[in-house]
C-alpha cells in the first residue's frame, strides 16, 4: 500500500518560507495569490492487510516522528 | 563533578562542549554515543551539543530525539540531574518533550552567525546563579532554525514561573519574545540556542559561556 | 566486449570531450579500438581537469620545496610542518562551472570535494575560506547566483561543523557568464599519520565506503573542462547533490579507520569519481587494479559499469586496507551507518579490469590512462603592455567625500557581512579572527595550544588582466603580506589557476605569464606551492574571464597572544605608514570606481622591498612592540584607514602629502605597504630607519571622523552607513 503524508505548520504558526513565496509571487504579477503555506509530503511503501490498520499505523508514525504537533499539522492518504 | 556530553550522529559541537566544561570546570567528561543504553555513574550534568544530528532532516532535531540514549536521558531528567541542550541539543530537547515549544525557521530565512547579547531573566536557576548580578551577557549564537515557538499559553506560563532564563538584547531570528533560553518548571533541564561552549575564553571573544557550566556543577 | 562500429566511437570521443589525435593515441595504445566503458575511462583521466594536459609544463615553474614542506603538488593535498610533530594540510579547488549551472548544489559540493581532499590525507579539517567572483551586480543572473552560492556554502560547512574564517567576494561584468568558487580547505594531522593514495601491495582488499553510487554528475570532469554555450542550461542533470550530513559522517569514519591502523592507501572520490580513484591509487603504485561492479553500492537499479565508472555522486571514498584488516573497517563503517563494501583487489597486472554481470567490461593498461595522458606545449603571445599611468594622468575627484564614499561602498569594497553572517566561524571553538573580526587573516587555534594558523585567499584580477606577470607576483605578495599584518610567518600557499580557453594564444599568454609572476614571488617569499587546481575554458561565446589564479596562503604564530589586528586602534595613537608611495593609480579601485576606467599598468612589485617591509612588520608584531595593523591594498591608504575606523569605532585624521596630489596619495595602490596605529611612533619611525625600511608618520587616531584636513572628512556613522547598506540592500531587490 502507498502512504502519503502531507505536514504543513499549524495555522497561527508563522510560516516564513510561505511568507517568502507569496510576496515573491506577487512580485512576479500573480497578485492575487494568497494564504501560501509551504509543507512537505513524505510518501512510502507499507505493506499492511487492510487500510484501516494502515492509516493508524502511518497516523502513529506521525505523532511519533514525521511531525512535531507542537508547531505542525499533518494529513494521512493510504490508498 | 562529572559530565557527560552526547554525541549524535552528526552533532558537530561534541568536542566544543568537552573543551568548555574541562577548561572552565576541570570536570572530568565523558563522550557518551547515542545508541549507548547507559550513562555513566554518578554524572551530574549531561549536555546534548550543537551540530546537525541527522542532518536535520525531516525535522532538526526529531530523529535524534528518538535514539537509544534519550530514554536515559529522560529517566535522569526526572532524578534531577542538569540536563543542558545547546543549539541543536535545544531542538532535540524540545523534540524529546524535555521542554516545550518548538525552534522553527528563522525570520530571515538565513542561518545566521553572529555575536549576541544576552539578558539574564533568570538569575536564580541552578544554571545561572553565577550570573547573579550580571544584566548582559554576551555569547555566538549560529543556527538556521533557532526562531523560539510556543503557544501563547506557554509562553504566559513561562514567563509566569520564571523559566525563561535568557533574552535575546536584539532578536536575531524571531523568537516570540525575544526567547534565547528556557528551563523546565523542575528548573532542572536547560535549552539555549547561543552557545556557551564557544564563549569560555576570553580569547573567543567572550568567557561568560564557563559560568554557565561552573554553576551547573556547582549546583550538583 | 561489446562491439561498436569504430566511427560511432570516435565520435562518441569528441562529445566526450577528445580531440581526434587523442583518440588516435588510445587507439594505438590499446592495440584496438576502446569500447565505451574505456573511452569514458580515458575521456575523464585525460579532461584537462585531471590530466592537467595544457598547464602541467607551467605548473613545473613553481617551487614546491622548502624546509617545511612534507608533501607538495601531486596528492589530494599539500602538507606543512607546524612544529611539535605537527601537520597542517590544505588545498584549494574550483567548483565554477557546477555553480553556474546550479549554485546551491554547486557551491555545496565543491566545499565537500576540497574537505574530503584534505582529510583523506588523515587531517581534520579546521578551517573554511572561499574565493567567489560574480558577474556585475547588475546582470540579470547575479543576484540569484551569489543567494544561491552563498547559502550552498554555509548550507555545507555549516551542517559538516568546519568553520568558514576567511574569503573574498568580487563582482565584475568578466564573470558575467563564468563565475568562480574557489574553496579552500585547512586541516590538521600528526606529521608522521599521513595518509597517501598510493597503493603499496598487490594482493590487497579495495573498499569502497560512504553514499551509494547513483546517475550524479555523469562527466562532471569533461564538463569542467568544457566552454559554455547558449545550450549549457540542458547540461544541468549532470550537477552532483551533496549531502553534508554523510560527509560529517565520512569524516569521523575515516579518521577513525586510519586512527584503527587498517589503511594501507586511500583516496576520495572527486572528479571522474570511481575511475580517477581507482587508476591514481594503481597507478601511483605501480601495480593493477580489479574492480567488481556488481559490489559497488548501488542507489539506482540497472546502473551501467559505464555509468558507475563515470559517476560523481558525492561523499565517497576508496581504500586499500592492510591484510586481514576488513573487519576494522566492518565496525566503524557500522557505527557511522555507511555503506560499505570490498570491490576488489589490487593486482600486479599494470592494468585496471572491470568485471560486470559476469563479463569483463574494460581491461586498459594503467600507465597510458596515468602517466601518457597527453601534454601540451600550447602556443602563446605575450600580453601587450599598459602603459604606466602617472598622478597627473588621473583626473582627481571633484568632491573627496563622495570619492571616499563610493569607494567604500563599490561591490568590491563594501562590507560582506550579509555574506559571513550565513557561514558558521565559531564552530570548533578555536576561531580567533574571522570575517567579522577586523583583522587580515583568518586565525584559528592549533588546538590545545599556544599555536594558531593564519590563514587568506588573495588575488586581484584587474591587475593580471592588464599584466599578467606583474599580477600573478602582486597575487601571491598579497597572500604574503595578509599573513605577516596578523604577524603570522608565511609558510606555504595552493593556488587555484582560473583562465579561459588555454587553446588561445592569448589565453595561454596570461597562463605563461601569471605562472611565472607567480613563481618568483613564491622564490622570493620563501612561499612555495604545496598544492593546486587549474580551472580552463572559463569562457562563454568566446568572451573569457579576467584571468583569475587565486592563492590560498597559510602562515604560523607560534604564540597567538602576539599578534595583530586592526580593529584596536584608539584615541592618541600615530599612524605609521611603512612602505614607499609614489601614488600609482593605473588600474586601481579608485580608477574604476570613481573614474570610471579600468586602465593603466598595476603597481608593480618590488619583491625585495617587499620582503624587507614585511619581515619588519612581523618582527615588531612578535616582539609585541605593535598591535594594530592592516595591510595596503584595494583603495589604497584611505581604504585601509577607513576599515581600521571602522572595525575599531575610532576615527582617523591624515595628513597630506608633500608632493603628490592628494588622489594619488590617498588612493594610490603601491604595493608592499602597511598602516600602523600605535602609541611609539617615533620607536617605530626609529627603528625601520634602522633597517632601511620607509616609514613616517602620516597621521593621528582619534575622534568620530575620518578625515583628511583641507580634503574631505567624513563621520564613522555615514562611513558605515555607505560600507554597510550596499550588499543587503542589493540582495534585498
Amino acid at each position: 500500500m502507498r502512504a502519503k503524508v502531507h505536514v504543513f505548520l499549524k495555522e497561527g504558526v508563522l510560516d516564513v518560507q510561505g511568507k517568502a513565496v507569496e510576496q515573491a509571487l506577487h512580485g512576479l504579477g500573480w497578485a492575487d495569490v494568497g494564504h501560501v503555506r509551504v509543507g512537505k509530503t513524505i510518501e512510502f511503501e507499507l505493506a499492511a492487510g487492510d487500510k484501516a490498520k494502515a492509516e493508524a499505523q502511518v497516523q502513529a508514525m506521525c505523532e511519533k516522528l514525521l511531525a512535531n504537533t507542537v508547531i505542525e499539522s499533518y494529513r494521512v492518504e493510504v490508498g | 563533578m562529572k559530565a557527560a556530553v552526547v554525541v549524535f550522529p552528526g552533532s558537530n559541537c561534541d568536542r566544543d562542549c568537552r573543551t568548555a566544561i574541562e577548561r572552565s570546570t576541570g570536570a572530568e567528561v565523558a563522550m557518551v554515543w547515542h545508541k549507548e543504553t547507559t550513562l555513566p555513574e554518578g554524572v551530574d550534568l549531561i549536555v546534548l551539543p550543537g551540530g546537525f544530528s541527522y542532518g536535520d532532516y525531516l525535522r532538526c532535531g526529531a530523529m535524534a530525539a528518538l535514539s537509544p540514549v534519550m530514554a536515559e536521558v529522560k529517566a535522569a531528567a526526572g532524578r534531577g540531574v542538569a540536563i543542558v541542550g545547546i543549539c541543536n541539543g535545544f531542538q532535540i530537547l524540545c523534540e524529546a518533550g524535555l521542554l516545550p515549544g518548538a525552534l522553527i525557521r528563522n525570520e530571515g530565512l538565513k542561518y545566521v552567525c553572529k555575536p549576541v547579547a544576552l539578558e539574564v531573566t533568570n538569575a536564580q536557576t541552578r544554571f545561572t546563579a553565577g550570573y547573579a548580578g550580571r544584566r548582559q551577557v554576551t555569547m555566538t549564537v549560529g543556527n538556521g532554525e533557532g526562531n523560539y515557538y510556543a503557544d501563547e499559553a506557554t509562553l504566559e506560563r513561562l514567563e509566569g514561573e520564571g523559566q525563561v532564563v535568557f533574552r535575546y538584547v536584539q532578536n536575531p531570528n524571531g523568537s516570540a519574545r525575544r526567547i534565547a533560553g528556557v528551563v523546565n518548571d523542575r528548573g532542572n533541564v536547560l535549552g539555549l540556542m547561543p552557545h556557551p561552549d564557544r564563549a569560555f575564553e576570553p580569547e573567543l571573544g567572550s568567557a561568560d559561556g564557563a559560568i554557565l557550566f561552573q554553576s551547573a556543577l556547582a549546583s550538583a | 566486449m561489446s562491439a561498436q562500429p569504430a566511427k560511432a566511437l570516435a565520435e562518441t570521443a569528441a562529445e566526450f570531450g577528445l580531440k581526434a589525435e587523442e583518440y588516435a593515441l588510445i587507439v594505438r595504445r590499446l592495440n584496438r579500438e576502446p569500447n565505451l566503458v574505456e573511452l569514458g575511462v580515458f575521456s575523464v583521466m585525460w579532461s584537462e581537469h585531471c590530466s592537467y594536459k595544457s598547464s602541467k609544463r607551467q605548473l613545473g615553474k613553481f617551487p614546491t620545496k622548502g624546509a617545511a614542506v612534507i608533501c607538495g603538488p601531486g596528492e589530494n593535498a599539500g602538507v606543512i610542518d607546524i612544529g611539535d610533530g605537527q601537520a597542517c594540510v590544505f588545498k584549494m579547488e574550483s567548483h565554477n562551472h557546477p555553480s553556474f549551472i546550479e549554485p546551491y548544489q554547486g557551491a555545496a559540493t565543491g566545499v565537500g570535494g576540497i574537505m574530503r581532499d584534505v582529510f583523506t590525507m588523515g587531517a581534520r579539517p579546521v578551517a573554511l575560506l572561499n574565493a567567489l567572483r560574480f558577474g556585475d551586480p547588475g546582470h540579470p543572473k547575479t543576484r540569484r547566483l551569489v543567494a544561491g552560492v552563498v547559502a550552498g556554502i554555509g548550507g555545507y560547512g555549516n551542517c559538516v561543523g568546519v568553520p568558514t574564517v576567511a574569503g573574498e567576494t568580487n563582482f565584475h561584468r568578466g564573470y558575467d557568464g563564468n563565475i568562480l568558487v574557489n574553496a579552500m580547505c585547512v586541516g590538521l594531522a600528526d606529521a608522521d599519520k599521513i595518509f597517501y593514495s598510493a597503493a603499496p601491495a598487490p594482493g590487497l582488499p579495495v573498499v569502497y565506503f560512504g553514499s551509494k553510487t547513483g546517475r550524479d554528475g555523469i562527466h562532471g570532469a569533461t564538463m569542467a573542462s568544457a566552454e559554455f554555450d547558449e545550450a549549457s542550461d540542458e547540461k544541468r542533470p549532470t550537477v552532483q547533490v551533496g549531502d553534508p550530513f554523510a560527509e560529517k559522517l565520512l569524516i569521523e569514519a575515516t579518521l577513525e579507520l586510519m586512527a584503527s591502523g587498517a589503511v594501507a592507501a586511500i583516496q576520495d572520490m572527486g572528479a571522474a569519481g570511481l575511475t580517477s580513484s581507482s587508476v591514481e591509487m594503481a597507478g601511483k603504485g605501480g601495480l593493477g587494479i580489479e574492480l567488481d561492479l556488481d559490489a559497488v553500492p548501488q542507489r539506482e537499479d540497472g546502473l551501467t559499469a559505464y555509468e558507475m565508472m563515470l559517476s560523481e555522486s558525492q561523499e565517497r571514498m576508496l581504500a586499500i586496507l592492510k591484510p586481514g584488516r576488513e573487519a576494522d573497517g566492518r565496525r566503524i563503517f557500522e557505527k557511522w551507518g555507511l555503506d560499505a563494501a570490498v570491490i576488489g583487489k589490487t593486482t600486479e597486472s599494470g592494468h585496471l579490469v572491470l568485471r560486470h554481470r559476469g563479463e569483463v567490461v574494460a581491461d586498459v593498461p594503467l600507465a597510458p590512462l596515468f602517466e601518457d595522458a597527453p601534454l601540451y606545449d600550447r602556443p602563446w603571445v605575450a600580453p601587450a603592455p599598459q602603459p604606466r599611468l602617472a598622478p597627473a594622468d588621473v583626473p582627481e575627484p571633484g568632491d573627496y567625500a563622495q570619492a571616499v564614499l563610493t569607494l567604500v561602498s563599490a561591490p568590491d569594497m563594501a562590507s560582506k557581512r550579509w555574506i559571513w553572517e550565513q557561514y558558521d566561524r565559531h564552530v570548533m571553538a578555536d576561531t580567533l579572527e574571522d570575517s567579522a573580526t577586523g583583522a587580515d587573516a583568518g586565525i584559528v587555534r592549533v588546538h590545545g595550544t599556544r599555536k594558531a594558523l593564519a590563514v587568506t585567499s588573495d588575488v586581484t584580477p584587474r591587475y593580471v588582466q592588464a599584466d599578467p606577470y606583474e599580477g600573478g607576483k602582486q597575487a601571491v605578495a598579497e597572500a604574503w603580506r595578509n599573513l605577516t599584518a596578523i604577524g603570522a610567518t608565511p609558510i606555504a600557499i595552493t593556488d587555484n589557476l582560473n583562465f579561459g580557453n588555454p587553446e588561445r594564444p592569448e589565453i595561454m599568454g596570461q597562463i605563461v605569464r601569471a605562472i611565472d609572476g607567480m613563481a618568483e614571488a613564491c622564490r622570493a617569499l620563501s612561499f612555495p606551492v604545496v598544492s593546486g587546481n587549474v580551472s580552463l575554458y572559463n569562457e562563454t561565446n568566446g568572451a573569457a574571464i579576467p584571468p583569475t589564479p587565486t592563492v590560498g596562503g597559510v602562515g604560523l604564530l607560534e604564540d597567538y597572544a602576539r599578534r595583530a589586528d586592526f580593529a584596536g586602534m584608539h584615541g592618541g595613537q600615530h599612524l605609521v605608514l611603512i612602505g614607499e608611495t609614489r601614488g600609482e593609480l593605473g588600474c586601481s579601485m579608485y580608477l574604476r570606481e570613481v573614474a570610471g576606467r579600468e586602465d593603466g599598468a598595476p603597481p608593480p612589485v618590488d619583491l625585495a622591498a617587499e620582503k624587507r617591509n614585511g619581515d619588519f612588520v612581523r618582527a615588531a608584531i612578535q616582539s609585541g612592540q605593535v598591535s594594530v595593523v592592516h595591510d595596503l591594498s584595494d583603495g589604497g591608504l584611505i581604504a585601509a584607514a577607513a576599515e581600521m575606523a571602522l572595525a575599531s569605532g575610532c576615527g582617523a585624521q591624515l595628513n597630506a602629502d608633500d608632493e603628490l596630489p592628494a588622489h594619488a596619495w590617498l588612493f594610490g595602490e603601491d604595493q608592499g605597504r602597511y598602516l600602523v596605529a600605535t602609541a611609539a611612533g617615533d620607536a617605530l619611525l626609529a627603528a625601520a630607519e634602522a633597517q632601511g625600511v620607509p616609514a613616517r608618520i602620516v597621521g593621528a587616531a582619534g575622534g568620530d571622523e575620518l578625515a583628511a584636513p583641507g580634503v574631505f572628512s567624513l563621520s564613522l556613522a555615514r562611513l558605515r552607513q555607505a560600507h554597510e547598506d550596499w550588499l543587503p540592500r542589493y540582495m534585498g531587490g
